[in-house]
């Protein structure tokens, strides 16, 4: 079945509010409005007032009224509109959910998801446009991840819901528009795993959300060139699963990681820390990454476009470990 | 002439169990701050000498199936709740025998099984998650009040006008009782506040909002008593107790900020001694039973220490325990 990702998300919403009645929507404009991307439209009628929950604005308190809400039984999904909003509820993300299992020894936890847009492509400025996924990453006591394609838009948010602790959700926004196959892997989604989407045998290509298109479209373009590029989508930001991308870059010898953040204390930068500890000697080239330009992601199309990784870039960076730069 | 101590309103037995209480809190954090001069107690420890009236009279007010949600200098609200004297001192000595086994300290005291929801050392931090607490009980249509305990420094945060705004416009069963000891680390409310009335602050939120004399224990439990059977009727309320810490901020704090003389005027209404004067001139109260409360508060302490002191150590390949589900072990 062909859907959007929209589509797959408000299904996997629509599955969590029907099936468990301890679950709840939350966030600004959620409700009446249907959602800033549309992807709670109609669940007010159907869900009602209580469970489909229109907030002032005010991140702070209703973050961390989901993070009360969980601890008092329920499983609260905030949604925040975006990543850079996200960070007017830092305190209650970072210093509380995160937090409260380790304080209280396993006397509390917090099954809290919190969705959010993140990433930029659609000229919303700085202010909108981030992608702040790793500072996330950082913390112990958060699950963070990035459902990338429509499998995962649809599976995930059901694992998210049966972990018993805060789960980060990023949606790359330009992901909600873009059309898939569904497949019945969406059923067996976890939150611990990377994903092979393309073998390949010449260069690993490591990617997350907003990059996982990208990273296909120059394997595609390196296929003409002759170049066999494998694709590994992420999908799980904390923890990473390195299982997976290190025997990939093994069997490679080559990494390029695709991120959308800025390049300094990135979570790329993550990625191939722990390449270099636990694949040095397998590789035939230094690891590689594109991220974004280290400016606030401007308005205007072309300079957006310039300070984003991009796929040329992609190409170009994988030319270079080649030596055919 | 100083005034004749006004007629205590409640029943003896209810009257020395508040005194008990405030005995049992003074002792303690007494101790521990010996405790600390030996370094026995280390980190960060904010004594709630003064305040005791306050955490008893409020705490006394709940159902023993309400919720807290309380600050860092929490010892006096885990201790009247019934956290044991032993699991507290054992958790500020970082024992395994500790209510959170050496994980939160002093400033972070959690107990599931009183409803205890933190022991909270960011100012703020714990009025949206008690909004959230009691946004669970409505929605599972749970009669339970949550009460939470802030200072008045916290209502210069964003947090305390969003948290007031929710639960107003949610008519949730939060208790907003707000300690106001006057000073926010060291910086006096007039420094920081355009509006030193707090509760026109509250009232802007459409919230009832009284003003209570917190050195007064028995005012504090008659008024929170009010306010939880409100809360728990229709929606929130917010209560301001006016208090006083006798000690400083902190173990580090040197107290510059404020006169002696103000302290000194604050200590001639102590709770405690504001309590067990009234009772005595009613003849509810003879010295001996006094110091008999007094002494068995002091042996409490004294077992909780040496509870403490024989306490274990939490194993260090269980470091990773509880960050989130299933890790370590």
């Amino acid at each position: 079945m062909r859907i959007s990702y929209r589509e797959a998300m408000r299904t996997a919403l629509h599955d969590a509010l029907a099936s468990d009645p301890r679950v709840f929507l939350m966030g600004e404009d959620v409700g009446k409005y249907g959602g800033s991307y549309a992807v709670s439209k109609g669940f007010l009628a159907e869900f009602g007032p209580e469970r489909i929950r229109d907030t002032p604005l005010s991140e702070l308190a209703f973050v961390g009224a989901g993070v009360g809400a969980a601890l008092g039984g329920l499983r609260p999904i905030v949604e925040v509109m975006t990543v850079n909003f996200s960070l007017l509820a830092l305190d209650q993300i970072v210093n509380a959910a995160a937090l409260y299992r380790h304080m209280s020894a396993g006397q509390f936890h917090v099954p809290l998801v919190i969705r959010m847009a993140t990433g930029a492509g659609r000229q919303l400025a700085a202010q909108h446009s981030h992608s702040l996924e790793n500072w996330y990453a950082h913390v112990p006591g958060l699950t963070v991840v990035a459902p990338a394609t429509i499998d995962d838009a649809r599976g995930m948010l059901a694992a998210a819901l049966a972990d018993p602790d805060p789960v980060i959700v990023f949606e790359h926004a330009l992901l909600y528009n873009s059309e898939g196959e569904l497949s019945d892997a969406w059923r067996a989604c976890d939150l611990t795993s990377a994903q092979i989407l393309r073998q390949g045998r010449d260069v690993t290509l490591i990617a997350w959300g907003g990059t996982v298109a990208k990273s296909l479209e120059a394997a595609a373009a390196l296929a003409a060139e002759g170049i066999d590029a494998e694709v590994v989508d992420l999908r799980v930001l904390r923890p990473l699963d390195d299982a997976t991308y290190i025997a990939s870059v093994r069997r490679t010898r080559r990494a390029v990681v695709v991120d959308e953040g800025w390049r300094s204390g990135s979570l790329a930068a993550e990625v191939m820390a722990r390449i270099m500890e636990q694949a040095l000697y397998d590789l035939d080239a230094p690891v590689a990454r594109v991220c974004s330009e280290e400016v606030p992601i401007p308005y205007a199309k072309h300079l957006e476009d310039a300070a984003l990784p991009q796929p040329a870039k992609v190409v170009a960076a994988v030319r270079r470990l080649l030596g055919k730069g | 002439m100083s005034r004749a101590p006004a007629p205590v309103t409640l029943p003896r037995e209810r009257a020395l169990a508040l005194l008990t209480d405030m005995l049992r809190i003074r002792r303690f954090e007494e101790r521990c701050a010996d405790l600390y001069g030996q370094q026995k107690i280390r980190g960060f420890l904010h004594l709630y000498i003064g305040e005791e009236a306050v955490a008893v009279g409020a705490v006394r007010a709940l159902a023993a199936d309400d919720a807290i949600v309380a600050t860092y200098r929490e010892h006096g609200h885990a201790l009247v709740r019934g956290i044991s004297a032993n699991a507290i001192m054992a958790e500020m000595y970082g024992k395994r025998e500790g209510c959170c086994r050496g994980r939160g300290g002093s400033m972070h005291l959690f107990d599931a099984a009183t409803g205890f929801y933190g022991g909270n050392a960011i100012v703020g931090g714990g009025l949206p998650i008690a909004v959230g607490l009691a946004l669970a009980d409505r929605m599972q249509d749970r009669s339970r009040v949550t009460a939470v305990f802030f200072g008045e420094g916290a209502i210069a945060e964003g947090a305390f006008h969003e948290s007031m705004n929710l639960a107003a416009l949610w008519r949730l069963p939060v208790a907003f009782f707000c300690e106001n000891n006057l000073y926010a680390m060291g910086t006096a409310l007039a420094r920081s506040e355009s509006q030193t009335d707090l509760c026109v602050k509250a009232a802007a939120f459409g919230m009832p909002a009284v003003r209570v004399d917190g050195m007064d224990v028995i005012a504090v439990h008659e008024a929170a008593r009010e306010a939880v059977a409100r809360v728990r009727e229709g929606g929130p309320c917010f209560v301001e107790f006016q208090t006083y810490r006798y000690r400083a901020h902190s173990m580090f704090d040197p107290d510059l900020y404020r006169d002696n003389a103000e302290v000194e005027t604050w200590k001639a209404r102590g709770p405690i001694h504001n309590l067990s004067n009234r009772l005595k001139a009613d003849g509810l109260l003879t010295e001996d039973e006094f110091l008999a409360i007094d002494a068995d508060a002091a042996k409490e302490v004294e077992a909780a220490v040496a509870f403490a002191e024989a306490g274990s150590l939490e194993p260090v390949d269980d470091l990773a325990l509880d960050v989130v589900a299933g890790a370590a072990r």
